[in-house]
């Protein structure tokens, strides 16, 4: 038997596209246009899903998709509300949620028996009182737990893209004041963006005439957040918009609110607004026979409509005198319908009585009491019989994203309903939102906000001010009907009663704001939309106090659920080659993260790591190797004032630095730590090149750049390092290599003796070469701009083959520069080693005057060393891992900060923190493996190769 | 996303940016270390409007913002020059 009302009515459907569907294993049809809940409602179906904790059954309440009673499981998408799913072809099988057995029959729904022993807290106190207790209730609640079911092995979503919007005007809502500020603001010749929740049939948007084709318009779309400057998301099923507005337009509408009384969630209860929605964009008779509750004039005028459609109307009850319903009354009750004033809605019952959660039942009757100033407790009155209850128990308004950007809700007892307040610039309100609740005043009121908007976005000086707010038709305060059996709900989604309200609040949790965490009233799928005014009320009552002075709880984005992927998207992870990376790759290397750039670690097999490694290590002791140190980082300084400046900055002097000279840099915070070295290079007196760690080198260009924003010396500073590439030729027969080459520069060692840098050709190339002692042998780092890079390499390594010259890596180097006993920034120092610990007093010449951190550094000396870094060597085949620690007397005196096994020192060698009495050579010292093992090492002096440099000086 | 005004590039999101604290004096090289210090650990986390140092970071632009701290709104940028010229202490 079909609820289907003939056209008119049901403006969103295409009735000759009949679309079938299986809702809980059984076969529906309905039309392109229905969401599944309108379908289901046409047919009969009045259990949608089933309810958080009680299991109660639910069915339409709102028909907005905002409510959490008619979420549904779409295949293997679960939370999907179903009065918002537009239906179509081919859909997934749609089932209801929390239910064990089936949907109509729950097994589980004996749980709702036990209302009374699960009040609000009692999470708190049945399932932590023992340990060991929690364990055991969790498995079982996991169960039980929950509305949709997610599996996790089936196949995910491809990955979505997020996209940039910007407009002029953004209007959020299409109904009647929406359209209207979005027409006047393209009118205006503004940008416009529209932007609604519901899927295209119910807006009707697309009939002839309804908007000029220039406003874009995004239907189901939801806006989830509005953020600062007028940022929105906007959330559709596979994008997540980000939209920049220039003026936004909120005319989000109101939502209706519920009237609170015993039985107010059953299938057939539901908002005298979704009554409307039914009949007028779905054709569907929402019921046979109604009884409309109301407390305001928009409800009467529904039981109106209600009886043109051909529903049967039982009664009307209307908490609000004879003489506040008005002219509408007159005309119910000249239709023959009996409307009884002073009265609310005490009891539904449903099919079933106690047993109703059970069977596939909806509502069977309604008993309303006698309420008002003369019936402080509700006189309960006549039990009338009817399928549908239409409530309305007045409209709250839908201003969470003004919210969002700092608005606030505060109650307006003149107007008896929330007012927005604080509406911040740049956003303005139209229609319902603001208080134009009847549809010519919201019409106009939209074209005013969409024409100040258009006019403030294009920057002309809109016409007049907006004019206040309407005056809301007459409404009371949301209706609250106690019954001594309870189950009078409050909040639908978590299944709280006015019980919980009122236990919460003996319990001791009288701010709102705690109420709402310790009940969770208003954490559900609705996030308050439909219970915070009654929420507000009932606390109001049980403290005595005014509802405005409760105030409301903080409304946060998102609006409602938003979906995981589309605010994942897609990830892009970026990298950096250097020039040489193409060589690395076909000579073999494995390759290895440095920061965002790609490094050789060594070039062999996996399996063959330790041995490619030795054999590196052993080609630049014993023969000539090739690094690539492209990475590296480089600042170029020039300028009068470029060394004094350097000078000021390193704790080195460089002011009498000689042309030509290189120099070691060590550059502090101002807290004395060490935070970045490298080598300064004097091109000229007034042009140096400084080289910095590959990680450290942006943060060190920013501090300088920050530093001479104040200073203000006469110097340019350039960040260099992607523009130059780099590789350290080294070992005993680099220079023999390099004279295969054409080059202007002379090497030999007494043209440029060890720590000089020369610029000149090498092969045609313009180089600089340095003469640096980072792995201890005869070694030249040559820097080239980057398009030369790739050359560089090849004609090094043309030249390099008769001297059976092997590439070595990151690993390689480690090793060589740790036989050479050379600190590594953040490996051998932390955020706190200040020069002195580190050994690298020799960086620190007592005659500066002035570096960063000189301050920290000199009162850290003053003060008394505290640890120091030594050489160790020890017995044995594995190093210690880093980080180890190093005991005296059985506390913690430092850590391994690097080790490994060196061929030319014949065992584990390593630097390590000690304690500053065990730092003279020789000294005994004990290190904690992970596996908790004691083992023992001695201090050796660095450099443990090559103790007189004479190497790296030939 | 909040938009910031930097006085090189103009109007850019928020994220462009860098922070990096009030706007003071640096002590003189040799002061005590108890006022070192104090100028680097110890903020006067001032509620209300504040000279800011401000960095764009994709083009390494430092610059000055006056900003409300209660409100998070960013009353004006300045490029340092103008701020000099403010007659306020140079930093």
């Amino acid at each position: 038997m079909s609820d289907r009302l003939p056209p008119p009515y049901g403006s969103a459907l295409v009735r000759d596209r009949p679309i079938d569907f299986t809702f809980e294993g059984r076969r529906f049809s309905g039309y392109l246009g229905d969401t599944v809940a309108s379908a289901l409602w046409a047919a009969g179906v009045r259990t949608l899903s089933r309810s958080f904790k009680y299991k109660r059954p639910r069915g339409i309440l709102s028909a907005t998709g905002f409510d959490g009673g008619a979420l549904v499981q779409v295949g293997d998408e679960p939370n999907v509300p179903a009065d918002r799913l537009a239906l179509a072809p081919g859909m997934p099988p749609v089932s209801g949620q929390n239910y064990s057995g089936s949907l109509a029959h729950d097994r589980g729904a004996w749980v709702g028996w036990f209302g009374r022993f699960m009040p609000v807290g009692f999470y708190y106190r049945t399932f932590f009182r023992s340990p060991g207790g929690w364990p055991f209730y969790e498995r079982i609640i996991r169960r039980r737990a929950g509305l949709g079911r997610l599996t996790p092995s089936h196949a995910h979503p491809p990955r979505t893209d997020k996209q940039y919007l910007f407009c002029d005007v953004c209007v959020i809502g299409a109904g009647p004041a929406g359209l209207a500020a979005a027409q006047a603001a393209a009118d205006a010749g503004a940008e416009v963006i529209l932007v609604d929740a519901l899927p295209d049939a119910p807006l009707g948007l697309r009939s002839a005439g309804k908007l000029p084709d220039r406003v874009r318009v995004l239907t189901s779309a939801i806006a989830q957040g509005l953020y600062a400057d007028n940022w929105l998301a906007i959330e559709t099923e596979q994008r997540l918009y980000k939209l920049r507005g220039t003026q936004i337009v909120i005319a989000t509408g109101t939502f209706e609110q519920p009237m609170v009384f015993r039985n107010n969630d059953l299938p057939g209860v539901m908002f005298c607004s979704a009554a409307m929605r039914l009949v007028s964009l779905y054709g569907v008779r929402p019921g046979r026979r109604a009884v409309v509750c109301v407390n305001n004039g928009d409800g009467l005028e529904a039981a109106l409509r209600l009886l043109d459609a051909g529903v049967e109307l039982a009664a009307v009850a209307d908490i609000r005198s004879a003489a506040e319903s008005g002219p509408v009354r007159q005309q119910l009750v000249s239709r023959g319908v009996e409307v009884l004033n002073g009265y609310a809605p005490y009891e539904a019952t449903a099919y079933g009585g106690p047993l109703s959660s059970f069977v596939n039942g909806g509502l069977t009757a309604i008993r309303l009491a006698r309420v008002g100033a003369d019936h402080p407790h509700p006189l309960p009155g006549p039990t009338i019989a009817c399928d549908l209850l239409c409530m309305s128990g007045g409209f709250a308004p839908n201003a969470a994203l003004a919210c969002h950007a700092g608005a606030r809700l505060a109650y307006s007892p003149a107007q008896q309903r929330l007012a927005v307040v604080d509406l911040p610039a740049g956003i303005e309100l139209a229609g319902s939102v603001r208080g134009a609740m009847e549809v010519d005043t919201a019409v106009a009121d939209g074209r005013a906000a969409g024409a100040r908007a258009a006019a403030l976005a294009m920057g002309t000086p809109p016409s007049s001010a907006r004019a206040p707010e309407p005056p809301t038709g007459g409404s009371r305060d949301v209706p609250v009907v106690p019954h001594a059996s309870g189950k009078a709900f409050v909040d639908f989604d978590e299944d709280l009663t006015v019980a919980d309200i009122e236990n919460g609040i003996a319990d001791g949790f009288t701010h709102l704001e705690l109420l709402k965490r310790y009940s969770t009233a208003g954490m559900g799928p609705s996030q308050g939309k439909f219970s915070a005014s009654g929420t507000v009320r009932v606390a109001a009552e049980t403290l005595g106090v005014a509802a405005e002075e409760l105030g409301t709880t903080t409304l946060r984005p998102p609006f409602t659920g938003a979906r995981f992927r589309l605010l994942a998207g897609r990830g892009f992870s970026p990298y950096r080659y250097t020039a040489m990376h193409r060589r690395h790759i076909e000579l073999g290397a494995q390759m290895m993260n440095a920061g965002l750039w790609y490094r050789p670690a060594y070039y062999g097999k996996p399996e063959e790591q330790v041995e490619a490694i030795r054999r590196e290590v052993h080609a630049v002791r014993n023969g000539v190797g090739l690094i690539d140190v492209s990475t590296l980082g480089g600042i170029e300084v020039g300028g009068p004032d470029a060394a004094a400046f350097i000078s000021r900055i390193y704790t080195t002097p460089h002011l009498k630095q000689p042309v030509g000279r290189t120099r070691y840099v060590l550059l502090c915070d101002e807290g004395g730590a060490i935070v970045d070295d490298g080598v300064a290079c004097r091109l000229g007196e007034n042009r140096f090149y400084l080289t910095a760690t590959t990680s450290a080198v942006d943060q060190t260009y920013r501090k300088m750049l920050w530093l001479n924003a104040q200073w203000r010396m006469k110097i340019d500073i350039v960040n260099v390092t992607a523009a130059f590439s780099a590789v350290n030729i080294a070992g005993p027969k680099a220079r023999e290599v390099l004279a295969r080459i054409p080059c202007d520069i002379d090497l030999s060692a007494q043209a440029f003796p060890y720590l000089d840098v020369r610029v000149g050709t090498l092969g045609g190339l313009p180089v600089r070469m340095l003469r640096v002692g980072f792995v201890g042998e005869l070694g030249y780092e040559i820097h080239v701009p980057t398009p030369y890079g790739l050359a560089l390499w090849d004609l090094l390594t043309e030249a390099g083959r008769a001297s059976n010259m092997a590439p070595f890596g990151v690993e390689a180097q480690r090793v060589l520069r740790l036989e050479k006993g050379h600190v590594i920034v953040g490996q051998d120092t932390d955020g706190l080693t200040h020069p002195f610990e580190a050994g690298l007093d020799f960086a620190v010449p007592k005659s500066k005057t002035e570096y960063v951190g000189m301050a920290a550094v000199k009162a850290q000396v003053a003060r008394g060393i505290t640890r120091r870094l030594v050489g160790f060597k020890m017995a044995g085949a594995t190093p210690p891992p880093e980080c180890c620690l190093v005991l005296r007397d059985g506390r913690i005196a430092g850590r391994v900060t690097s080790a490994a096994h060196s061929d030319a020192c014949g065992g584990i060698i390593g630097l390590a923190y000690v304690a500053p009495e065990d730092s003279a050579i020789g000294s005994p010292i004990t290190i904690k493996l992970p596996d908790g093992h004691l083992v023992n090492a001695h201090v050796v002096p660095i450099p443990f190769y090559d103790p007189d440099h004479a190497r790296q000086a030939l | 996303m909040k938009i910031m005004t930097c006085p090189l590039n103009g109007p850019r999101n928020i994220s462009e940016f860098v922070c990096a604290g009030e706007v003071k004096p640096l002590p003189a090289p040799d002061a005590a270390p108890e006022i070192w210090a104090r100028h680097t650990y110890i903020e006067a986390n001032t509620a209300g409007v504040v000279f800011e140092w401000w960095l764009h970071a994709p083009s390494a632009y430092w610059f000055i913002a006056e900003r409300d701290t209660r409100t998070d709104r960013i009353v004006r940028t300045m490029s340092v020059d103008a701020f000099n010229a403010l007659g306020k202490a140079a930093p």
